[in-house]
C-alpha cells in the first residue's frame, strides 16, 4: 500500500523557476580527439535544453571539431590511454588508431548520438554559440573561410572572458 | 506519491508534478497540461505529443529531444519555438510521462 495525499494547489513543475534565468555556461573545447570531442558537446547540449544560454570556444587541437576539414574525421587512439587497459605496444600496430575510432564510433552510433557535425548543428539549431580561437587560427593559418559558417566570429581570449561574464566555466 | 487535480482530473504525481501512471492521461488532460505550463496546444504539438505517447508505448522510454527530432522529422530549433526553454520535459509534462533520461 502506498501513501496518497491530495494537494490543494495543483502541483506543476517549475519549468521557467526564476533563478534559472540568465544563468550561463561556457565551455572551452581544447581537445582535438574523438573521445575528447563529446563531453563538451554533451554538456552543452544538455545546458541548452535546459535553457541556459551557452558559448562554446574552439582552442588549439579543439579547432578541428569545427574546422570543415577535419571535423568529420576525429580519432580515437589507444596511444597514451591507459583506460583502454590493454597493452600499450597494440595502439603503435598500424591501422589500430584507425580500427579504435571506427569501435567508437559505432558505439556512438549505436547510442543514436551523432556525429561531431550533426552534433554541432544541432547545438547551434538550439541556440548554441560557436567561436573560435584568434591564438589557434593565426598559428594554424586558418581562415573563417575554413571553418563551419554558423561559427560566429574568430575572437580573443579576452574577448571571450567579456562575452561570457557571470558564466560557470568549463575546460575540456 | 501526492495527487493533484488539474482541471478536474485527479492524477498521481512525482514531487516535481510529472505524472507518475501515464496510463492515468488522456488528450484531455494533455490539453490542460500544456495550459498550466502556458502552451496552448497546435496540431503540431499534438502530432509530437502523440509520437512521445507512442514512443513510450513500444519501448517504456521517453524519447530525447534528439529522438523526437529525428522520428518525427522535426527539425531542433522548432522543438524549441513549440516547448520553449526546456523542450524535452515540457513535451514530456503535457504527455504525461517521465522525464527523458538519455543525455542526447
Amino acid at each position: 500500500m502506498t501513501s496518497q495525499t491530495e494537494t490543494q494547489t495543483p502541483i506543476v513543475p517549475m519549468f521557467d523557476a526564476p533563478e534559472a534565468q540568465g544563468r550561463k555556461l561556457a565551455i572551452i573545447c581544447s581537445k582535438g580527439n574523438l573521445d575528447m570531442a563529446y563531453p563538451g558537446l554533451i554538456l552543452a547540449n544538455a545546458a541548452l535544453g535546459e535553457g541556459v544560454e551557452t558559448h562554446l570556444f574552439f582552442t588549439f587541437w579543439g579547432f578541428d571539431m569545427i574546422n570543415r576539414k577535419t571535423s568529420g574525421h576525429l580519432k580515437f587512439t589507444m596511444l597514451g590511454n591507459t583506460a583502454t587497459h590493454l597493452p600499450q605496444g597494440l595502439g603503435g600496430i598500424p591501422g589500430m588508431t584507425h580500427l579504435a575510432t571506427s569501435q567508437m564510433k559505432k558505439a556512438i552510433a549505436d547510442l543514436d548520438v551523432p556525429e561531431v557535425p550533426d552534433f554541432l548543428d544541432q547545438i547551434v539549431a538550439s541556440g548554441g554559440h560557436l567561436w573560435a580561437c584568434r591564438m589557434s587560427a593565426d598559428m594554424q593559418h586558418l581562415t573563417e573561410a575554413d571553418l563551419r559558417d554558423d561559427v560566429e566570429g574568430i575572437i580573443s581570449a579576452s574577448d571571450f572572458i567579456e562575452l561570457t561574464d557571470g558564466a560557470q566555466l568549463l575546460f575540456i | 506519491m501526492p495527487i493533484t487535480t488539474i482541471a478536474g482530473h485527479a492524477v498521481e504525481v512525482n514531487d516535481e508534478g510529472f505524472l507518475t501512471r501515464p496510463e492515468q492521461w488522456s488528450e484531455d488532460l494533455g490539453r490542460e497540461l500544456g495550459r498550466v505550463i502556458g502552451i496552448e496546444l497546435t496540431d503540431e504539438h499534438w502530432r509530437l505529443v502523440r509520437f512521445l505517447r507512442d514512443d513510450f508505448a513500444h519501448h517504456g522510454e521517453t524519447a530525447t529531444l534528439r529522438r523526437v527530432s529525428t522520428q518525427t522529422g522535426t527539425p531542433v530549433k522548432s522543438l524549441f519555438d513549440l516547448f520553449p526553454g526546456k523542450p524535452a520535459k515540457k513535451m514530456a509534462y503535457v504527455a504525461g510521462l517521465p522525464k527523458p533520461k538519455g543525455c542526447v
